[in-house]
């Protein structure tokens, strides 16, 4: 399935926020997460099921002012 | 010290996390500060699985000091509040340094966008520190919005150019004598932090004034001491300023010489 991850195209095959976390070995990682611009809380991230074309942001903890 | 939402700050001093040469030299600089409030972000993670963000996040931790996230970068209120919301989970905290940019060049806050924001971050239970302009019908609109500290700029961000409207900084100090008020950006010299300070501020937050000195942990230092005699020349209540000179030593007595 090709998505939109961090402004990049990308064929991933996790059906979930979740699944895809763990495809990208994040799953235990400190991140944030969005789909089409809108916050999907951690616990929201296993039911939220993505499709083809989505947008989805992960973000870390950065250096900031 | 400054109490901002219900949690005094033993410091005055707010420091930011960008632009250090090193992550020892970021350490050192907040040591040497003294600072109790550190501004942090959030941003996509390189492609290829780095782990910046986790090594960050130690890095913060072990500061010790409280987290204040900001939305750095955000040009319109959805991006800005989704970004908070993303923020809140990260770094567990109801704290947001709301910015919402205006202008590319002088990223001078967007007045309207930033109370638009500030509303629904405050209603969704946030503790907002808006990153604003001096105008004081602005400040007045986000306390009604809900906020509980406003953070005026001094300069553009990254400039050093100081306090650019001092009769603009002293009057919302006067209209707003219970609220706290912080700097946020422009200052470039410790002296403009003393002046802050003097003018009845709470605290002033910084960044690249400190990371992009020669020695940041010096000026930190600097910057700290600056805080410091500023606050506490406030605290001795200034003689006013006037036009015309007055001798300081007594005339009476002086000695007939012509």
């Amino acid at each position: 399935m090709k998505i939109t991850l961090n402004g990049e195209p990308r064929d991933v095959t996790g059906r979930n926020l979740a699944d895809l976390l763990e495809e990208l070995g994040q799953g235990e990682a400190r991140v944030a997460t969005a789909v089409n611009e809108q916050f999907v809380p951690a616990g929201r991230r296993a039911t939220t099921v993505l499709s083809p074309g989505d947008r989805v942001e992960i973000v870390a903890p950065r250096q900031g002012g | 010290m400054p109490t901002f939402y219900g949690t005094e700050i033993a410091s005055r001093m707010m420091l930011g996390t960008a632009q250090y040469p090193s992550p020892k030299v970021l350490a050192d600089a907040f040591r040497r500060s003294g600072a109790g409030v550190a501004t942090v972000s959030l941003r996509r993670e390189a492609s290829g699985g780095g782990n910046a963000g986790q090594q960050f996040w130690s890095l913060i931790q072990d500061l010790d000091v409280a987290i204040l996230p900001n939305t750095a970068g955000c040009h319109s209120v959805r991006e800005a509040v989704t970004t908070a919301q993303m923020a809140r989970e990260l770094f567990d905290t109801r704290w947001i340094k709301l910015e919402v940019i205006g202008h590319a060049d002088t990223l001078q806050p967007d007045p309207f966008g930033l109370v638009e924001a500030a509303r629904i971050l405050t209603d969704e239970g946030f503790q907002v520190f808006p990153y604003c302009t001096e105008d004081l019908v602005l400040c007045d609109r986000l306390l009604e919005a809900g906020c509980e500290v406003l953070m005026p700029w001094g300069a553009p961000i990254g400039t050093g150019l100081g306090l650019n409207n001092i009769y603009g900084l002293r009057s919302l100090r006067a209209h707003f004598p219970d609220v706290p008020l912080v700097v946020d950006a422009g200052l470039g010299l410790p002296s403009q932090a003393a002046h802050a300070m003097e003018l009845g501020y709470d605290a002033v937050l910084l960044n690249t004034a400190v990371a992009k000195a020669g020695d940041p942990a010096a000026m930190a230092e600097a910057f700290a001491g600056a805080v410091a005699a500023g606050a506490a020349g406030h605290a001795a209540d200034p003689m006013p300023p006037r036009d015309m000179a007055a001798p300081s030593t007594p005339v009476l007595g002086k000695a007939f010489l012509e």
